[in-house]
């Protein structure tokens, strides 16, 4: 109850503040399995494309969260959790454990799940380089339909260092699904990836 | 009819207006339902019929909006009125800053303007501190903008970004909360008929404004600033304004002015609102966008908020302002 009273607050107020406004160009909102991969700016970029999708699809999606930063207070670990069901990820590679095994759990599943390949937060207009993640998962899930998402504006809405929030209207791009080719080269597939996310920038 | 109307008390007054207001609506509405429902055929006229169909019926739903919007703001007594604007307020002015790219350093600025100086703005109007919520932007907030700014420590385009974010001041927040400081304006004899006086600018503006659109389309005048506007041109303008003079001198009844005053107020309101409009468009125009609002919406045709109340915001302030000073209030 308190988690659902949450998520209506965080919806109005991230409504109130972005607009959270969903443009569909490549593909309509549709209740199958996916993986959403997104430019990420800002710790907001989470709650934003959470916000942008319909009720229905946003139960169905799970995105994912830093284990460091999102269980580092039990506020945020709760948030996490409860309202948005996020998988955690942990950004340190350790030897024993494959960072891939949380996500995959997920997809197995049946989930969707709302992916950032580029790891960490870029500040600069360009997003940095996908890492192999994206790749690895999509090989392993063929079934899985990729959608490339453009964030936009979300960086200003609260850069790195403040935290009251400044009301500027964003908006998420959802773009033409991607598919991995036979035998195509992880290096070329990732850099295909990259460029359809930064192709909607401009749509 | 008349004897009846000035029988009643102010509420009932304005009540009844809200009352005709609507079923105007209802009947517009009506009609465009009707005609709907009629065989449009395949041809490019029924095309273009359907097209100028689903245009009034946008137009029209806005007008709804619009409606809605103060009859709540009426019913809900001064303080929602004053909450009220200020939510339009805050919609305009994040339309406002979205398309004014803003760097990093001016978060705090932002923040100000936003969570501080609307708030503060509309609390003024509320509490009837007219004298200093006049000045309160144009003095106190031109020096805080850009301290807080400097305080930032980034140079880069400062002027700029610090105009920009001043002119979004003014227009969003200065210029709206004008509107509910019509409603708590006291003339002598003229107790709770505020919302009169609005109605009469907001009325006044907007047909100027449409009348100004038709003749242009009309005319087919060669644009004045083509760069800027493809339809404004004095000719159609001084019709816009003209027109709207007029109906201010008609409208004379539900205003405490007399006919005469009412008409040089419906003449300045009318001129004041449409320059804006057009000083808004070169705006649009150099930031390289058709409407504010959301993006990519542009391009459908439907506008954003900011759209539909410049020519208020900058009505409003001229028309408050001549008002106090001509009746001494």
């Amino acid at each position: 109850m308190r988690a659902k009273l949450m998520g209506w607050f965080l919806l109005g107020l991230i409504r109130l503040l972005t607009g959270a406004q969903a443009r569909w160009y490549g593909c309509p909102p549709k209740a199958e399995q996916r993986i959403y991969f997104a430019n990420h700016q800002s710790h907001a970029d989470l709650l934003l494309i959470w916000a942008a999708l319909p009720q229905v699809l946003r139960t169905l999606t799970r995105p994912i969260a830093a284990r460091d930063y999102w269980t580092r207070t039990p506020f945020r670990s709760w948030i996490t959790t409860a309202v948005f069901n996020a998988i955690y990820v942990s950004r340190e590679r350790t030897a024993d454990q494959d960072p891939l095994e949380p996500l995959v759990d997920a997809l197995e599943r049946g989930d969707s799940i709302i992916l950032f390949p580029e790891g960490t937060r870029g500040h600069a207009d360009e997003p940095q380089d996908f890492k192999a993640g994206l790749y690895n998962l999509a090989l392993r899930f063929p079934q899985v339909v990729l959608v490339p998402a453009w964030i936009n504006n979300v960086q200003r809405v609260m850069p790195k260092g403040e935290v009251v929030p400044v009301p500027v209207l964003c908006s998420v791009t959802f773009g033409v699904p991607l598919a991995l080719h036979d035998g195509e080269d992880r290096k070329d597939f990732l850099v295909r990836a990259r460029q359809a996310v930064v192709d909607l920038r401009d749509v | 009819m008349n004897r009846y109307l000035s029988s009643l008390t102010a509420t009932e007054q304005v009540g009844a207006m809200f009352f005709f207001v609507f079923g105007c609506l209802f009947l517009a509405s009506a009609v465009l339902l009707v005609l709907s429902l009629r065989e449009h055929g395949d041809d490019a006229a029924g095309e273009a019929r359907q097209q100028s169909l689903a245009h009034a019926n946008r137009l029209l739903r806005s007008s709804w909006g619009m409606v809605i919007v103060f009859w709540v703001g009426w019913l809900s007594g001064d303080v929602g009125a004053i909450v009220l604007f200020g939510l339009v307020s805050f919609f305009a002015l994040r339309e406002f800053m979205t398309l004014s790219p803003t760097r990093r350093g001016d978060h705090r600025s932002l923040v100000l303007a936003f969570f501080v100086i609307l708030p503060v703005q509309y609390t003024l109007v509320g509490t009837r501190h007219f004298d200093l919520f006049t000045v309160f932007i144009p003095v106190y907030v031109f020096l805080a903008i850009p301290v807080v700014s400097a305080l930032a420590n980034d140079p880069q385009r400062f002027l700029e970004r610090n105009a920009k974010l001043q002119w979004g001041i003014m227009v969003c927040i200065y210029g709206m909360s004008h509107v509910p400081a019509l409603l708590l304006l006291e003339f002598p004899r003229y107790v709770d008929r505020g919302a009169f006086l609005v109605l009469f600018l907001a009325l006044v503006v907007q047909t100027c404004m449409l009348v100004q659109h038709l003749a242009a389309r009309r005319l087919r005048r060669a644009p004045t600033a083509a760069a800027i506007s493809g339809s404004f041109n004095w000719m159609s303008w001084g019709i816009g304004v003209g027109t709207a003079a007029l109906l201010g001198g008609l409208l004379a009844g539900i205003t405490p002015f007399k006919p005469g005053q009412a008409l040089a107020m419906a003449l300045i309101a009318s001129a004041a609102g449409s320059l804006g409009h057009l000083v808004m468009k070169a705006i649009k125009r150099d930031r390289g966008i058709p409407n504010w609002g959301k993006q990519g919406e542009g391009v459908t045709g439907a506008g954003g908020l900011l759209d539909r109340v410049d020519a208020l915001c900058f009505a409003a302030p001229v028309f408050f302002h001549s008002v106090r000073w001509y009746f001494n209030l």
